[in-house]
């Protein structure tokens, strides 16, 4: 509870008009994300899981400020960054970087890796001339690359290395936070486990705090302390990672749990929950709970009602109707802190 | 039992302008009636090109199968003319491929999908295939069967489409079936509904399945028998059970212990994260000839004969093959 908090979301919701027709009128909005709150302490990584369509890479986007928040609010490090233009932002866009999942296109072809890596430090006016090389030859050093490497572009180097490389830009600037959207998902096992222990690595000698965005549930137990759960734009369930994979309490997360594939063929074939049909459109969300088409416990109430974020435990968070909380349970207020 | 499909010694090469790509360099394996069959590795291993050599779908202009022989049904793949091949894809072998967007055609039905195959191999009229394609669309548990026979492949979810696939490939009931890797554009909830109904069918339709996979933890989940490949060659063959409980390989121990594990016993210690075992280096370039093994650079066993000459697929207890010179240390070490 005592780590400074680096990030805190409030009722973040993102609606992207759904245009269409001969006049381009507005005909619905797809509720990409509908008020999701979180927080994240220096030091400690969230882990973000859900599928496609959720809302997480969304909420990731809408962090680092590459797009703006229909409404709620974004704390960096204490200062509300919400709505800053892109001058007043200047200053505190340094404490946020984001690394991408897809190394390859992540990176400008026509660059050489040090140019890359060094660009933060120019636009930030941070270093230049001699003093950037020295510093993006710390950098590659750092993420396990050669400093030599500095000369060439990034189609020489393989799809690991490059992640490094986004890790190295991201690093350039001692940013707070690194918001990591599906970081290790194009890589290959052998090479995932490098660049994974790489961030974990660095986490611990920085002190960064990591919103690591996932669909991978193995991928984000390991480096998380932390984990919510996104279902449709909505967080359903939030709570130490521990707490989540041993006694998941919404009825998706238990899903999303069973259908995981785990390497163990001793442990297949257990009769588990799957899940009938497909997420719906976040054009047309269900009423209710947004989770009531594929839930196995729903019921009349949960097609009429939609179940608030409650604190059920300390540092736990439920949203369904069918956990009711010992003692009413408190509404989740903005500021979930977690000891990491 | 006599294998269904025999592969042995598969060679195909790539010819570019960076000079002769070894994709698949020697790989050997078997498959038996009803069968599920995992063949995994990392990308640019082979496995995929191993399963488009097996349907002779390698363009032409960029490679060919330069050695080694697919046994079926009493013939040999390979010396094939291009008809009789078209006779038996999508009759008696069939595959899935990885991408359900780009496998189907986005201007016909899907009904016209289906029952095209149906007419071509089964020689039935349209009309019957037609009645055959909405069977299908039911076996492979698609909800109103009836109308979405008349959709297009863009009026469906990506699960959905992936039923299709599968509908499209049972349809002629092929004794073999090639998924590649089915399931991987897919999210874990669907993905779990689309592998069980892959059982389910097998079961039922007695269908051999040939799963190709990157994932181990659907291997663990789907396979009877695994094939390990490293830079286009077997490197072990094993029963699921005994590949996961006692890898014999450096490359397949490695990444078993690469992997992220959330069944790992995190009662014990909450709030560690463990260090995950990294396999150093990377894949080989597949242009240079490699004369000894292929993971010779990254493995922490290797020895002066590893670098010199290849190592034979061999038995290294019932039904497990290893291919590796210090197979005797690699067990010890795990004791």
């Amino acid at each position: 509870m005592s780590a400074p908090v680096s990030l805190e979301v409030q009722d973040l919701t993102k609606h992207f008009p759904v245009r269409g027709g001969l006049l381009q009128r507005q005909r619905g909005v797809v509720r990409a994300v509908d008020g999701v709150s979180f927080s994240i302490a220096r030091g400690e990584t969230l882990g973000l899981v859900g599928e496609s369509g959720c809302g997480k890479t969304t909420v990731s986007r809408m962090v680092v400020k590459l797009i703006e928040p229909t409404a709620g609010r974004i704390r960096l490090g204490g200062v509300d960054v919400t709505g800053l233009s892109p001058a007043a932002m200047w200053e505190h866009r340094r404490r946020v970087q984001i690394v991408f999942q897809d190394p390859y296109s992540s990176l400008n072809p026509r660059l050489t890796a040090g140019t890359i890596v060094g660009e933060p430090l120019e636009n930030f006016r941070l270093a230049t001339g001699r003093e950037k090389d020295r510093r993006v030859a710390d950098l590659f050093t750092r993420v396990g690359l050669r400093p030599e490497s500095m000369h060439r572009y990034a189609h020489e180097f393989s799809g690991g290395q490059r992640q490094r490389l986004g890790i190295a830009k991201a690093l350039s600037v001692n940013p707070d936070l690194i918001v990591a959207d599906e970081p290790v998902s194009a890589l290959d096992v052998s090479v995932r486990a490098q660049v994974l222990n790489l961030m974990i690595a660095l986490q611990e000698e920085l002190k960064l705090a990591y919103l690591f965005v996932s669909h991978d549930l193995a991928v984000v137990h390991h480096v998380s302390h932390r984990i919510a759960v996104m279902y449709l734009g909505r967080i359903v369930e939030l709570a130490d990672k521990r707490a989540l994979f041993e006694s998941p309490l919404h009825p998706y997360t238990e899903a999303l749990l069973a259908a995981a594939p785990v390497p163990d063929p001793a442990r297949r074939r257990k009769k588990r929950l799957i899940l009938e049909g497909d997420v719906p459109s976040p054009m047309r969300p269900p009423s209710g709970c947004r989770f009531h088409t594929r839930c196995p416990h729903a019921d009349a109430a949960c097609r009429v009602k939609d179940p608030p974020l409650l604190e059920v435990a300390p540092g736990r968070y439920v949203a369904c109707l069918k956990r009711p909380a010992g003692g009413g349970g408190a509404p989740a207020p903005g500021l979930l802190q977690g000891a990491p | 039992m006599t294998p269904l499909l025999e592969v042995r010694d598969l060679r195909t090469h790539f010819f570019t302008s960076d000079g002769v790509v070894r994709a698949v360099d020697g790989v050997s394996f078997a498959l038996s009636p009803g069968e599920t069959l995992g063949l995994v590795g990392e990308s640019g291993c082979g496995k995929s090109v191993t399963a488009l050599s097996i349907l002779r779908l390698i363009a032409p202009e960029t490679g060919r199968i330069v050695g080694g022989s697919i046994r079926f049904g009493g013939r040999d793949l390979t010396a094939l003319s291009s008809e009789e091949m078209r006779e038996l894809r999508g009759h008696r072998i069939a595959m899935i491929f990885q991408e359900p967007m780009t496998g189907l055609n986005p201007v016909l039905n899907i009904g016209t999908q289906i029952a095209e195959s149906v007419v071509r191999h089964l020689k039935l009229p349209w009309r019957a295939a037609r009645d055959r394609a909405r069977e299908m669309l039911e076996l492979v548990r698609i909800a109103d069967p009836k109308q979405r026979l008349n959709e297009y492949p863009h009026q469906l979810s990506g699960g959905m489409r992936q039923r299709v696939m599968i509908a499209i490939a049972l349809c002629c009931n092929p004794q073999v079936l090639i998924a590649d890797e089915p399931t991987t554009a897919l999210d874990v909830t669907i993905q779990a509904q689309i592998l069980d109904l892959m059982l389910e069918l097998k079961e039922k339709l007695g269908t051999a399945i040939v799963l190709i996979t990157h994932d181990l933890g659907v291997v663990a989940e789907t396979c009877e028998r695994v094939v390990v490949m490293y830079a286009g060659r077997v490197v072990e063959q094993a029963p699921a059970a005994a590949l996961f409980a006692r890898p014999r390989h450096p490359y397949t121990r490695g990444l078993l212990q690469a992997l992220p594990r959330a069944d790992a016993g995190s009662s014990e210690q909450p709030a560690t994260r463990p260090q995950l075992t990294e396999i150093p280096g990377m894949v080989p370039a597949l242009t240079q000839p490699i004369p000894g093994c292929a993971f010779v650079p990254r493995c922490g066993f290797a020895a002066q004969r590893c670098a010199q000459s290849p190592p034979e697929l061999e038995e290294a207890e019932s039904s497990h093959l290893v291919s590796c010179w210090e197979a005797a240390r690699v067990v010890a070490d795990a004791v």
